[in-house]
């Protein structure tokens, strides 16, 4: 049931252990570093199927880093492959977090911290804005459209994206009875 | 019995996080500082504040930190963050299940197909929503993100490029 590659459960933890330790500012901003750890680097996917892991990720409830560690984790090693890539994905979170609510209360007003965060900051943008641009060049014009639409209504209205998702959703399967 | 109540509302918390990280925010006040009084508002908001300045996703940061403040101990911190894991890692576990299942399926191809846009308009919409003044303080964070755009899409290696962004922020905003 597994694809050809049966890569170790400890290259799985440590995949995603970089992954959550270098996810900034939005989750969005991680596809760059998933495309090139998992796609490009481990050739775990094609780009078609990143596409669709990228919709069922956002579309379950819970952070994408961690919806994206389980659909990668399962495909390469079932179960076990999915709590590997998840312990992967938590853990620098957990233990940065610990150790500033340990010993670091004056972290949040810390000049040096504030510095790197303003000049990540651009580059987080980037980060999300590329494969946006990448995304929409793989789709056909009316997926293109109607993308650009969906952003527009979400960044000027501030409509709730879950709306969007499940009626994408539904609006789907029914052409797609319909088309029958 | 405090460490099952942060338990359940964090496990809660996890259920209902549908939209990101943002979405949750209100759920998390609501269960911190409305119902159980654990923190203050102000408490929780300088905890979000830090969760959005740490790498990894804000709902695990702020578990974490939460779970901590809570019962002052480590143990607070595993439950928390366990319990915020949990719902997520069974529901995605279920999905990626069935789509493995019925890939080849028309409908779920179907319902793919329309959700696509959705999900990338999403995207773009995060990426707009971040270009405010706060992101471009200046002509050098705009030169910072031209130069960061050009190397994503020159498939330069994207964690070496948020360590260069961190140092020249380091050098431009000390």
């Amino acid at each position: 049931m597994y694809p050809d590659i049966y890569p170790m459960l400890w290259t799985l933890f440590i995949t995603f252990f970089k992954i959550g330790a270098f996810t900034f500012g939005s989750g969005y901003a991680m596809i760059p570093i998933i495309e090139a750890e998992v796609v490009e680097k481990k050739g775990w996917f094609d780009k078609d199927e990143f596409m669709n892991q990228f919709v069922l990720a956002q579309s379950a409830p819970g952070p994408f880093a961690l919806n994206t560690a389980v659909f990668v984790g399962y495909k390469m090693r079932g179960v076990a492959g999915a709590v590997a890539s998840v312990l992967g994905v938590v853990l620098p979170s957990f233990i940065i977090l610990l150790l500033i609510a340990m010993y670091l209360s004056g972290f949040r007003t810390n000049p040096y911290v504030a510095a790197a965060l303003q000049g990540m900051r651009p580059a987080v943008v980037a980060l999300i804005a590329v494969p946006f641009v990448n995304f929409l060049r793989r789709m056909n014009w009316w997926q293109v459209a109607l993308s650009i639409a969906v952003a527009l209504v979400i960044w000027l209205l501030g409509v709730s994206p879950v709306y969007f998702i499940f009626g994408g959703g539904i609006v789907g399967v029914i052409w797609a009875l319909y088309r029958k | 019995m405090i460490y099952l109540q942060l338990f359940l509302s964090y496990l809660k918390i996890g259920f209902f996080g549908f939209g990101g990280g943002y979405a949750m925010l209100s759920l998390i006040q609501n269960e911190i500082v409305v119902q159980n009084g654990w923190l203050t508002a102000n408490e929780l908001a300088d905890i979000i504040a830090v969760s959005q300045m740490t790498p990894g996703p804000i709902a695990i940061n702020c578990a974490t930190y939460v779970g901590y403040m809570v019962t002052g101990n480590i143990w607070g911190s595993i439950l928390a963050t366990g319990a915020v894991s949990l719902p997520p890692l069974t529901i995605m576990l279920l999905i990626t299940r069935y789509y493995f299942k019925l890939k080849e399926n028309r409908i779920m191809k179907g319902a793919l197909d329309m959700m696509k846009p959705m999900i990338v308009g999403m995207m773009g919409a995060a990426a707009l929503l971040l270009c405010n003044r706060e992101t471009f303080v200046d002509w050098s964070a705009i030169a910072i993100f031209v130069v960061s755009f050009v190397a994503v899409y020159k498939k330069f290696n994207p964690i070496l490029l948020l360590v260069i962004s961190a140092a020249a922020g380091l050098i431009l905003y000390l």
